[in-house]
């Protein structure tokens, strides 16, 4: 250590002169800082004063021709008014049935499927065949919800979809699918799992396939049949990277994929009970009534909570298994 | 020797014939139902037009075409300004984000780096909190006056603490300290031995993080969707939203006829709409399976914490 500060004084010479002056440091810094600027400049201009712009859900907001700031000052406060009109409107609890309803269930299928399908690949005998799974479960992954739109539409179009040809084919009738919201918890579901599984199973399977086959070997001696392997070498290898994904999903419980439940319904009016969550009804409330106070608020709530959550969760998981925990 | 041990070892953890074969069946199908939605949609777009008035959507139309294809030249314009627009977005935004993700990531990877501690919190805070929809595009829109500027699709994605955490675990793992070391005693300075040493090191990191921002780019519809209104500027995912909103907007008016013909204007054909589809998914579905290594390489690296 002695050595590296030798040579940092040496390749340096102005740095020693001005050695414990807070400038001194910052000359002697000078190329770290530049390359950490452009980020910094960024964070702080798209987080940081987004962050600090919350306060607008305690105002009345409206818009000033004197720019931000002005808009700011001169909106009046009017303390927790938004966040009751959010609580007090119809569409609360709505929302938040709706948002933690398909994260939860979201949740149970991710980790089930993703655990399933790494645990089947990591034991396939053909690797070839092995690749060309994982590229086509990863193909749906990489495409955008405008894109699979109509993807969509292609199979539910009423009219023209491929379902409706294959129900009224076999002597059914046909279904109004964007008008009937009886399929659209179903949809929304096949259609979250189906697009995430790919990534979701990949880390999974690649620590599956970083355990030592010594534990395989000795299970074998032991006579250990498949189940019994994997149950007792695979899940317990996988725990830790589990109890990862547990901790961020929960943080993200009252997040939501906004292409999914925005592009893939169609904004259909008779979906939109069953499809509306919090950053829709978000989206909604900024582009059709312009309350933008109460939207904020809307997003505030669900941030707070969000982190709230991810905190707790991760102080549990720090306590029970302190290597397992996200920090 | 070796490679009989390195036999034994994938056999112990096979399934047997039989669970082999069903297991493989079974990812066939599913590996199949992720592909098939994009078959179809192309053979949508080669469908005649009339077949698709008369029969609907079919996955073998007795009439095949490719006027879709030709009239998107002449609907053209429209489609060719918007892959203009992504592509101009995706390869500026690519570089500016890779560049400072990486520059930013190396810098708190330095242990020489004086305020490293200060500034790796002043990233990872980001990732606890989310600043939320309505506030960023009031900075956006009111303080940095972007809307219907092209920077307001490049800049809110200019920059990943995402891809910082990947870069920073690349440094740490692919760069040794003593290659930095022994360059700084033979007198290059920090700016040099960044440009000329860690760069050319980290290339397989730097391909990763830039795969992934790109993807960023030429999938983003939420930015236009918030900050754009200028016909000139919109990409084409936003594009394809656009349309199938205006398809909705003509089922929901079918009785106000006044409207009917300006919406319906708007709408490209059942065929060229698919069409479109397909030119904004073929670059992905085109590259993806060279890339894959390197993203799978970022998404398993992104796990590790550290």
């Amino acid at each position: 250590m002695d050595e590296v500060t030798t040579t940092v004084a040496q390749v340096h010479p102005l740095a020693r002169k001005k050695k414990n002056s807070f400038f001194g440091h910052l000359w002697e810094n000078r190329v770290f800082l530049l390359l950490v600027a452009p980020g910094a400049l960024f964070l702080i201009l798209f987080f940081y004063i987004p962050v600090l712009a919350n306060i607008v859900a305690f105002k009345n907001f409206s818009y000033s021709d004197n720019g931000f700031i002005a808009s700011l000052m001169q909106s009046p406060w009017n303390g927790i008014d938004n966040f009751k009109f959010f609580f007090q409107s119809s569409d609360f609890w709505l929302v938040v049935r709706n948002t933690v309803g398909y994260n939860m269930t979201f949740l149970l299928l991710n980790f089930f499927f993703a655990i399933f399908f790494a645990v089947i690949m990591s034991q396939l005998r053909n690797r070839k065949l092995l690749k060309v799974y994982q590229t086509s479960m990863l193909f749906p992954y990489f495409l955008s919800w405008a894109i699979l739109a109509y993807f969509v539409l292609a199979f539910l179009s009423p009219d023209k979809g491929i379902l409706n040809h294959i129900i009224t084919g076999m002597g059914g009738k046909a279904i109004d699918w964007y008008n009937d919201p009886t399929w659209w918890p179903l949809i929304i579901i096949i259609l979250g799992v189906w697009k995430g599984i790919g990534y979701n199973s990949i880390l999974y399977f690649a620590t599956i396939m970083g355990i030592d086959p010594a534990y395989y070997d000795a299970a074998m001696i032991d006579g250990a049949n498949k189940w019994q392997q994997i149950k007792h070498i695979v899940l317990p290898h996988i725990l830790p990277v589990a109890t990862l994904m547990l901790i961020l999903n929960i943080g993200g419980i009252f997040r939501s994929d906004f292409g999914l439940f925005y592009l893939i319904p169609r904004q259909s009016p008779s979906l939109i009970n069953i499809t509306q969550t919090f950053d829709t009804y978000i989206y909604r409330a900024l582009s059709q009534t312009n309350n933008i106070g109460m939207a904020t608020a809307a997003g505030l709530l669900q941030s707070i909570v969000g982190t709230i959550l991810l905190l707790i969760a991760n102080w549990i998981v720090r306590k029970a298994e302190p290597d397992s925990a996200l920090f | 020797m070796r490679h009989k041990k390195h036999i034994t070892a994938v056999d112990i953890r096979s399934f047997s014939a039989g669970a082999n074969l069903f297991f493989n069946i079974f990812l066939a199908l599913f590996a199949i139902s992720c592909l098939v939605p994009f078959i179809f949609i192309i053979i949508i777009s080669l469908t005649k037009e009339t077949d698709l008035t008369i029969f609907g959507y079919q996955f073998w139309p007795k009439h095949f075409s490719i006027t879709s294809y030709q009239y998107l030249s002449k609907f053209g314009s429209q489609v060719v300004r918007s892959l203009g627009v992504t592509i101009f977005v995706t390869v500026i935004g690519t570089i500016m984000n890779t560049m400072f993700s990486a520059t930013y990531a190396y810098a708190i990877s330095r242990n020489e780096f004086r305020y490293r501690r200060f500034f790796t919190m002043f990233a990872l805070v980001s990732m606890l909190f989310a600043p939320g929809m309505i506030p960023t595009y009031l900075v956006v829109t009111q303080m940095l006056n972007l809307r219907d500027n092209v920077w307001a699709l490049i800049l809110p994605m200019a920059f990943g603490v995402y891809n910082v955490l990947i870069m920073r675990t690349f440094y740490k793992t692919q760069v040794p300290d003593a290659i930095v070391e022994s360059a700084r005693i033979d007198g290059a300075g920090d700016l040099r031995i960044f440009a000329q040493i860690v760069v050319p090191l980290a290339v397989p990191g730097i391909a990763t993080i830039s795969l992934f921002t790109a993807l960023g780019y030429w999938n983003d519809w939420m930015n236009a969707l918030l900050y754009i209104n200028n016909d000139n500027l919109v990409p084409l995912q936003y594009l394809l939203v656009r349309i199938q909103n205006n398809m909705d907007a003509l089922v929901k008016s079918a009785s106000q006829s006044a409207q009917l013909g300006a919406a319906a204007a708007q709408i490209p054909t059942e065929g060229t709409r698919m069409a479109m589809v397909v030119i904004a998914t073929l670059p992905i579905a085109l590259t993806y399976p060279f890339f894959q290594k390197y993203f799978v390489k970022g998404m398993t690296i992104g796990g590790v914490k550290g």
